[in-house]
């Protein structure tokens, strides 16, 4: 623990405590995970970034049907391959904290759903969604008649401007007076 | 392509934002705009000569001061506008925001375009400047660094592309902050930024108007609070920390310049105080969430079962939370001072063990029964002196037995209700199913989970969910036989009705029997016999749990009720057998009583003759010194009920942890290994695996509790005990939980269930009180053992020590106080204000009620308009389309604008839109709440349309009109 802590630097630490909604210890567990990620040569540079596939073999990722998603949107790869640095992988575990608040994790939310990253979630969108929420085997799987109900009952719900799709505001309108939302959508490590 | 454009628009909204008000809001933005990016290129080599010339600057400016009130005037004016504008941005183009981050190579283009417009922008300001001409020396001073700004961005067009993205991601992270905070200073630093005078090194805070001053402050005040903002911003790491390194570097700048002589020493002592405070508060954080126990544990648990067996673990620390306050309590001012300072043991009659007993005091089956050397020791009643002082300290016993007795309740009470309350507001909001199916497909999924097998179960626990939705809403069911089903259901319970009262009859037979054996002296009887009454309960508690599930699959009823009945009716169960316990015990009371009786009268016979035998001894032999041994004495129902209590604790922890060894443990390793040779698979087939029941575990806790807080005045060493079990436990179960259990095959979700549970132990609370209150306020304490010896009632110790340890005028307020005279319109006043808090909360619901129904009618009114608008558009577009086709674009644009006009409310692009709508049925989202100040006026209405105006001439307009145009280039393209 003490490598990593003089690794990362007092100022770095407090830094990142002052933007995330993570602890000290968080973030140095965070880092000894994340160098855990790191190959041999890759650990003496600064700032790498670790391809999705790599990330995506954390215990906590692993079984998460978005988690390819999440990697997407925590990426700041110029690539789009969903690959994250430290930061990005601070800015990930800060948003799915304890301590987050209902609007970041809305907003992280929302952008998690929106497979095509157009702004809004819609049919598309809102289908994939189940499928990833129904899981891969066909037995769990709903049928298309099913699908349909469901999604024309969600827009029914929550697009209150009637366009077809739900954009961010509807969104975090729905999802703010949820009562299980910020305490499911955590990740710890 | 959506990336790209975003970024374009992005960076024009901005621009067209500005252009939108007056000209020369404009040029100075333009102007901000090129120099940010001028100081975006050098402001790392650069940055520590600005700050020099900036304060250069402020002293310049403050000579001539007239003039610059003006300016400033201008200038905040300038800067509430722009606050506004970047508000609104921010609610459009938040998707932009991210999204420029990572691309810096699609900022190129916008860069170009931008640059041309630049261009164009600074000829037609340096033109205006001239006009205006109010300030001739600054003007000069701007023409020349336009000039050299011209120069450099022609060089570097030529030649440093790379340079200049980079910049300009720096660029835009600043301008971002500018348009944030007031950009005074930043402006008083660029325009010097040419000058080589280096003369000034330090700022000189008397040279800056009130005004600057204040100014300055708003600014310093501004980036606080950004800073205090920025974790809760969605944006990359890399933002926050340019923005956080930016913001903190300007703060330290400048918060030494504010105030003035000893204010301003004042006002830095301040600033270091609460940067410390801050460093504090933020070590304390950490300290503290290393300090809960658990937590690892707990999180490992959570990701492997999902939140709800977590929610189990996460109970019970805080059941040994509440549990080590009672031991503190309990142990602090009862037991230690009784033990040190209380006379020692073998000195008195209820110190010692009786002669009879004396042999066998120390076997190891007594003790374990707590009677011997146990049953006279601190852990009981009975071993309490009456003596009212102890000690050099003179404690006063018998009253801090009392007080830590109802304490102890007292504060279970607190701390149950206040948690209740939290959990109440926290779930409050959720009673509403307006958005059943959304929340359904939003929050179903528990991020926690980290398991592929519970992840497995999860999946088909929401296809379930989904499937069971969606038939509900089609039709409600249609149930094929109702009377059957009504049969069954009552016959179930008629079933339930006859367990419980066959156990509640076979417990008080059993305690019956046992007082019977007592009777005859424990010795003759076997373990069995001499247990009876805890096994039969344990056992119980263990068996008619699952007769209850066995009962309740008649019922057909749907999973989430038949949870509820079968956790009402282990409940009723539960609590039947405790209070049959107690009855029992009652009785045995009550016996014991009678036999205290007669042994009070053979005392007296008893000293009588010992007297008369010293007496007839004459004078001259030495006093008979009787060894406190062989005293006799009554037999203290107070140790009793607390050996009972006790005993029934230990039982009950022992068959929890025998059928999790045997139940969890055993079965894990006879399915894991006999699978290998059993002719049907073991796993997946009939005994599998057990799963964590969730529910009993925490029914079982909370009776526990229920135990110890009925017990613990009787026998001070209950919550120590307890403390010790809760705290093998959590190794255990997690342990067991984490190595042999399955996770559920239906995953609950937590929330839902946890003031029900919080329910459940208030009731047991109060129940448990109830019988420990009764027998403390209406049975007289036995005359021989307990701090209370001699005394007609318990509480007669608060009397007496009013009355010989506080003044006199004190017990008299007391005993006024306590005259029915008072006492009765007092608890009339009670009931009224509590009719009068009902009433008005009823009321409160009632225009809730009202509120919610406004809402949805406006709501509704809404959607009719935006139909309407929507329609209209699409009226517009069929023309627009039977118009020639390079004008289309144009036309759609006009024709988009004068709708708008007609429309105000509604149509104002989507963001816009939506945003307002949900203004309308809730307070403003808080997102704003980092760049606006509360006293900010909201954002004005016309602002956009000028906005709109500007669509037609400014290329890759915002997502605004795209997305107003939605269906319209479907429509187009086609």
């Amino acid at each position: 623990m003490g490598t990593t802590a003089s690794q990362l630097g007092k100022d770095m630490l407090s830094e990142y405590q002052e933007l995330t909604f993570l602890t000290k210890q968080e973030i140095l567990l965070a880092h000894k995970r994340f160098t855990e990620l790191l190959t041999k040569d890759e650990k003496d540079l600064p700032n790498t970034r670790v391809p999705m596939d790599r990330i995506l073999t954390l215990p906590e990722l692993k079984s998460n049907p978005f988690r390819k998603r999440i990697c997407d949107v925590f990426s700041t790869s110029e690539y789009k391959d969903g690959g994250l640095t430290f930061e990005d992988f601070l800015d990930l575990l800060s948003a799915f904290s304890d301590s987050a608040t209902l609007e970041i994790k809305s907003h992280y939310a929302f952008r998690i759903f929106d497979f095509d990253d157009d702004g809004t979630l819609d049919c598309g969108d809102l289908e994939k969604l189940v499928n990833c929420l129904t899981g891969e085997t066909d037995d769990t799987r709903l049928t298309p008649e099913e699908m349909r109900q469901l999604i024309n009952n969600i827009l029914e719900e929550s697009d209150i401007d009637k366009d077809g799709t739900v954009n961010l505001s509807e969104f975090q309108h729905v999802i703010s007076r949820s009562p299980d939302f910020v305490s499911s959508f955590k990740i710890v490590l | 392509m959506t990336r790209d454009s975003l970024i374009t628009s992005e960076n024009d909204v901005d621009i067209g934002l500005e252009f939108e008000g007056l000209e020369d809001e404009v040029d100075t933005f333009q102007e901000e705009h090129e120099r940010e990016r001028h100081r975006g290129k050098r402001r790392d080599g650069e940055r520590a000569k600005k700050k020099k010339r900036g304060n250069g600057e402020r002293r310049k400016r403050a000579s001539n001061a007239g003039q610059e009130e003006e300016k400033l005037q201008a200038r905040r004016e300038k800067k509430g506008r722009r606050k506004r504008s970047s508000s609104d941005q921010q609610a459009e183009g938040r998707e932009g925001d991210e999204a420029e981050q990572p691309t810096t190579k699609s900022s190129k283009a916008a860069k170009t375009r931008k640059n041309v417009k630049n261009e164009k922008t600074r000829k037609v300001e340096k033109e205006e400047k001239e006009d205006e001409a109010d300030d001739e020396e600054r003007n000069a001073k701007r023409k020349k660094k336009h000039g050299s700004n011209n120069k450099e961005e022609n060089v570097e067009d030529g030649n440093k592309h790379t340079v200049k993205e980079k910049a300009g991601e720096v660029k835009k992270k600043k301008h971002k902050k500018v348009v944030e905070t007031s950009s005074e200073k930043e402006t008083s630093e660029e325009e010097d930024s040419e000058e080589e005078d280096s003369e000034e090194k330090e700022v000189r805070p008397e040279t800056l108007t009130p005004e600057e001053l204040e100014t300055l402050k708003e600014a310093v005040d501004e980036r606080k609070k950004l800073i205090q903002g920025l974790r809760g911003k969605p944006w990359a790491m890399k933002k926050k920390l340019v923005t956080l390194r930016e913001s903190q570097e300007f703060v330290e700048k400048y918060e030494g310049a504010l105030g003035k002589g000893k204010g301003r020493k004042l006002y830095a002592y301040k600033v270091m105080m609460t940067k410390k405070w801050m460093k504090f508060k933020r070590d304390f954080e950490n300290f503290k969430t290393a300090c809960i126990p658990w937590e690892m544990k707990i999180k490992e648990i959570e990701s492997h079962f999902g939140s709800s067996v977590a929610s189990y673990f996460i109970f019970l620390r805080w059941m040994y939370g509440i549990n080590m306050i009672l031991f503190c309590l309990t142990f602090g001012l009862v037991m230690v001072p009784e033990a040190l300072m209380g006379r020692p043991y073998g000195t008195i009659p209820r110190k010692t063990v009786p002669r009879a007993e004396a042999p066998s005091a120390m076997d190891f089956a007594v003790l374990w029964d707590f009677g011997g050397y146990a049953q006279y020791s601190v852990l009981f009643y009975g071993y309490y002196n009456n003596q009212r002082a102890i000690g050099w300290l003179k404690f006063r016993m018998p009253l801090s037995y009392f007080l830590v007795g109802v304490g102890t309740v007292a504060y279970s009470y607190m701390v149950v209700i206040r948690t209740m309350a939290r959990n109440a507001n926290e779930s409050g909001v959720g009673d509403d199913n307006s958005f059943n199916f959304s929340w359904k497909m939003f929050t179903s999924w528990d991020y926690l989970i980290g398991n592929p097998e519970t992840a497995d179960n999860k999946f088909a626990s929401i296809t379930t969910i989904f499937k069971e939705a969606i038939l509900e809403e089609q039709e409600s069911r249609k149930d094929d036989n109702i009377h059957l089903t009504r049969f069954l259901r009552v016959l179930a319970n008629f079933l339930v009705l006859c367990c419980l009262a066959g156990s509640g009859y076979l417990i008080y037979f059993v305690v019956r029997r046992s007082q019977k054996f007592a009777l005859d002296g424990l010795e003759n009887h076997t373990w069995w016999e001499r247990n009876e009454v805890n096994m039969v309960m344990s056992l119980l508690g263990m068996f008619c749990p699952m007769l209850f599930d066995v009962i309740s699959a008649l019922e057909n009823y749907h999973p989430r009720v038949a949870l509820q009945w079968q956790l009402g009716r282990i409940f009723a169960l539960f609590l039947g057998n405790l209070y049959t316990f107690i009855i029992a015990l009652m009785d045995e009371i009550n016996l014991k009583r009678e036999e205290e009786k007669i042994v009070k009268f053979n005392i007296t016979t008893w000293e009588a003759s010992l007297y008369n035998i010293s007496a007839s001894e004459n004078s001259t032999a030495p006093p008979v010194t009787i060894q406190p041994a062989d005293v006799p004495r009554g037999p203290c129902w107070e140790t009793m009920v607390g050996q009972e209590f006790v005993r029934l604790m230990i039982s009950d922890t022992m068959t929890t942890y025998i059928t999790l060894l045997i139940g969890d443990f055993l079965r894990a390793v006879l399915v894991r290994f006999l699978n290998y040779c059993w002719c049907w698979d073991l796993e997946a087939g009939f005994p599998s695996y057990s799963e964590f029941d969730v529910s009993g575990n925490v029914l079982g806790l909370i009776f526990n509790q229920g135990m110890i807080w009925m017990g613990a005045f009787y026998a001070p060493c209950l919550p120590a005990l307890n403390l010790l079990r809760l705290h093998v436990s959590m190794y255990l179960q997690c342990w067991a939980v984490m190595c042999c259990n399955v996770p559920q095959e239906r995953v609950f979700k937590a929330s839902g269930s946890n003031n029900f549970y919080m329910a459940m132990l208030l009731v047991i609370l109060f129940l448990s009180t109830l019988p420990a209150i009764y027998t403390i306020v209406t049975i007289p304490p036995s005359f021989d053992c307990g701090p209370f010896s001699g005394k007609k009632h318990m509480f007669d110790v608060i009397q007496e020590t009013l009355e010989s340890d506080f003044p006199a005028w004190i017990s008299k307020v007391f005993s006024s106080a306590s005259n029915p005279g008072l006492v009765l319109p007092f608890i009339l006043l009670m009931v009224l204000a509590i009719y009068y808090l009902q009433s008005t909360s009823k009321s409160y619901k009632e225009a809730n009620v009202d509120l919610k129904k406004k809402l949805q009618t406006q709501n509704e009114e809404n959607k009719k308009k935006n139909k309407l608008a929507a329609l209209k558009a699409q009226m517009d577009l069929e023309e627009a389309r039977k118009a020639t086709s390079p004008s289309a674009e144009h036309q759609k644009n006009n024709n988009a604008s004068p709708d708008q006009e007609a429309d105000e409310e509604e149509d104002r692009g989507r963001g816009q839109r939506m945003y307002h709508s949900q203004n309308g049925r809730s307070p403003p989202p808080p997102r704003h709440d980092g760049y606006l100040p509360a006293t900010r006026a909201p954002v004005p209405r016309n602002y956009h349309h000028g906005n709109q105006g500007s669509a037609g001439y400014l290329p890759g307009f915002p997502r605004e009109s795209e997305a107003r145009m939605h269906r319209v280039s479907s429509l187009q393209r086609h």
